[in-house]
């Protein structure tokens, strides 16, 4: 566990760039071999690494429940990076690919699983690197596969990748069985986002120590977030978790104009104008913001926070995969009336309506994805306190253009194949 | 007055109101999944009356078969009460009874373990209805000494009637899947809404309401 | 492992709005404006228990259950 020369202590991830396998053996070694479920599950308790792909899920206690489970587990490495303002998994893959599966190797080893399945998007620039790259992985002793999942806002979470792999639905599944016990084929499945694994192969070489010696107590380490919207170089950056968002929009350059908020952790985020609240996977802040799956959208005062909200609601609706009552009917009706609020056209019920819609959705899915919608969209309230009176007012919104980004038509899959 | 002529009318007496009952239980299976309900008669008071009707339909066509069987003139074996097709008498008629029987027992025992089942074998195996009910109508048409005439013709006419327009209504609205979207007219700058559930005509707002 | 009072939940994509639940169990489980319910968190008291199980075995679609994880 020793590293002749230490990373960066921000720059874990995006430091370890290596052009080629062999100087990657070089600077990393192979990839570590533990001893076995037991050992896996101490390391990665004892480090405290959470999930990076938004819900900041301990990792220890996911791995933990697949170790439980009687039969021989599959790994899946989520790669789809749904959230169309993110980039990190796909800047991680392009950077340090091989950290990414040196960490799926190193789980897949101490559990015993057979085989690791690689998810990115349909069509994504990477899938044929990725297919060779997997080609050349010869003696790792698992089965290396790559899996092209429709390009769908919700297909990427976790049950929905374990169905997709398993019947070719990607639609989420009812839980439980979450996947940890049920998974690909029925067996028990540790899906993990590709930047969480990534973590996971450094923690195995050089300890949870060195892992903790950035970051919170609560939450350990470095994360990658993406940086957008009115900031001079916007981009991904790998930053201490913990770390406020206002330094972090530093780090970008910082503002280009006059900003109202920042949008804080995806589309299933929270609209944040504090720039000292911290960027964890805990709750922070007034309106319990998290760092989520690592996205910033910093949003120029001049564009309306509720236009750009409702925009995206009316993206995230249309992503439902109309299984869940409440998804399918609630995040259209909370998407009509953040529209209608907007348009400064309210009418007198709109404003108890919407807070009504709000607190009744969350947490009635599936997956998280009605729980996340509504969290951006009961946050508006706080984040554009006066907007919101001037629009219920009747005043509409400035003119602006979009700030928040969209995937074009023609990059999303109307598929669930 | 014989007992054996007292059986032979108390084995048609029972037949009738099994197929009485019978019919009662399709409708409501029909017109359950319509959604429709008012105050007085709430969802699972519906649910439950097909529930109970299901069963005292078990109960009438056990004595039906019993006494049929007890019943010396016509010969029926127990084993012909479930074994179809096997019976010296009108063994065509008697057997489709027999199949109708099977097919009801089957109906309610599955019923009866739909949470061991699960939901959807359930509701395949529940299809079988559509075989039972029409089977145990022509039976009753085969074997009723006396539904080729009178008052019991009459009333097979009303049930198949009944059950031929209960299925049309539900053939044409089709199951609820989804309540009532109620939902303001939509405004046009959100994204497409999802077309996989119509907004359906039968919503229902509450228990109460 | 304690074994904890059951609660209700409901299989989310299952769940067909037929708000039969909302009958049994008036007050205990409403129905949001689209039909669909919402369940009181925390385990069933005792007294409604038995209304508890009626509501699971009534659900056409099995969407309801007592969970006990």
């Amino acid at each position: 566990m020793t590293c002749a020369e230490p990373l960066n202590d921000t720059g874990r991830l995006l430091s370890g760039a290596a052009p080629g396998l062999a100087a990657h053996r070089a600077r990393y070694g192979p990839a570590p071999v533990l001893g076995g479920p037991g050992e896996l599950v101490a390391l990665v308790t004892a480090a405290g690494l959470r999930g990076r792909g938004g819900s900041g899920f301990p990792t220890a206690r996911k791995i933990a429940a697949v170790a439980a489970a009687s039969r021989r587990p599959v790994v899946v490495v989520n790669a789809c990076e749904s959230e169309p303002a993110s980039a990190k998994d796909a800047t991680l893959l392009r950077h340090a690919p091989r950290l990414v599966l040196d960490g799926a190797l190193v789980a897949a080893r101490a559990l015993g699983a057979d085989t690791v399945v690689l998810c990115v998007h349909r069509g994504t620039p990477l899938v044929g690197w990725l297919r060779a790259e997997v080609a050349a992985r010869t003696g790792d002793g698992v089965a290396w596969q790559v899996a092209e999942v429709p390009r769908r806002y919700v297909a990427s979470e976790a049950s929905a990748l374990t169905r997709f792999l398993t019947t070719g639905e990607a639609r989420p599944a009812a839980k439980p069985p979450r996947p940890e016990r049920r998974g690909v084929r029925r067996r028990p499945t540790l899906v993990d986002n590709a930047e969480t694994l990534a973590h996971l192969a450094l923690i195995a070489r050089y300890g949870p120590g060195w892992y903790r010696s950035v970051g919170t107590a609560g939450d350990p380490g470095t994360t990658l977030v993406t940086v957008g919207g009115a900031v001079a170089r916007p981009g991904v950056y790998e930053i201490a978790l913990g770390t406020p968002v206002g330094a972090v929009l530093a780090r970008a350059g910082g503002p280009t104009a006059e900003l109202s908020a920042t949008l804080v952790g995806g589309y299933a985020g929270t609209w944040v104008t504090d720039p000292g609240t911290p960027l964890t996977h805990d709750p922070a802040g007034r309106y319990g913001a998290t760092v989520g799956a690592g996205v910033l959208v910093a949003l120029p005062a001049a564009a309306c926070g509720i236009a750009e909200t409702a925009r995206i609601l009316g993206y995230l609706a249309d992503e439902s995969a109309g299984q869940c009552g409440p998804c399918a009917f609630g995040l259209p009706a909370v998407a009509d009336d953040l529209a209608r609020l907007a348009a400064g056209r309210p009418d007198p019920d709109l404003h108890d309506r919407l807070v009504r819609r709000v607190g009744v959705i969350a947490g009635r899915g599936a997956c998280a994805h009605p729980t996340g919608a509504v969290r951006l969209a009961g946050s508006v309230r706080h984040a554009f306190a006066a907007d919101v009176r001037a629009h219920l007012s009747g005043r509409p919104c400035r003119p602006h253009p979009p700030v928040l980004p969209l995937p074009a038509p023609h990059e999303r899959d109307r598929t669930w194949q | 007055m014989a007992v054996v002529t007292a059986l032979w009318y108390f084995a048609r007496g029972t037949g009738v109101v099994s197929l009485l009952l019978l019919t009662g239980t399709m409708l409501l299976g029909l017109l359950g999944p319509l959604r429709v309900s008012s105050d007085g008669w709430p969802r699972f008071v519906l649910g439950g009356l097909h529930r109970n009707l299901s069963l005292l339909v078990v109960a009438f066509l056990g004595i039906h078969v019993a006494s049929s069987v007890v019943d010396t003139y016509a010969g029926i074996g127990w084993l012909d009460a479930v074994v179809p097709f096997g019976s010296v008498y009108r063994p065509v008629w008697l057997g489709l009874g027999a199949v109708a029987f099977d097919l009801l027992l089957a109906l309610v025992v599955t019923s009866l373990l739909r949470r061991r089942i699960g939901h959807r074998p359930w509701r395949v195996l529940h299809w079988l209805a559509y075989a039972c009910w029409p089977v145990a109508v022509v039976h009753a048409w085969g074997t009723g000494t006396d539904a080729g005439h009178g008052w019991v013709f009459l009333l097979t006419l009303v049930c198949v009637a009944a059950v031929a327009v209960a299925v049309a209504v539900r053939a044409v609205l089709g199951p609820r899947r989804r309540a009532r979207a109620e939902r303001p007219d939509p405004v046009g700058t959100t994204a497409n809404r999802p077309v996989a559930y119509p907004r359906g005509v039968a919503g229902r707002r509450g228990a109460a309401s | 492992m304690a074994v904890t009072a059951p609660h209700l939940a409901v299989d989310p994509i299952a769940c067909q709005a037929h708000g039969l639940c909302a009958e049994l169990l008036p007050g205990v489980v409403t129905l949001d404006e689209w039909g669909y319910p919402i369940l009181p968190a925390g385990p069933v008291p005792p007294a409604l228990r038995a209304a508890a199980r009626r509501a699971v075995n009534a659900c056409p679609v099995l969407a309801l259950r007592l969970a006990t994880d």
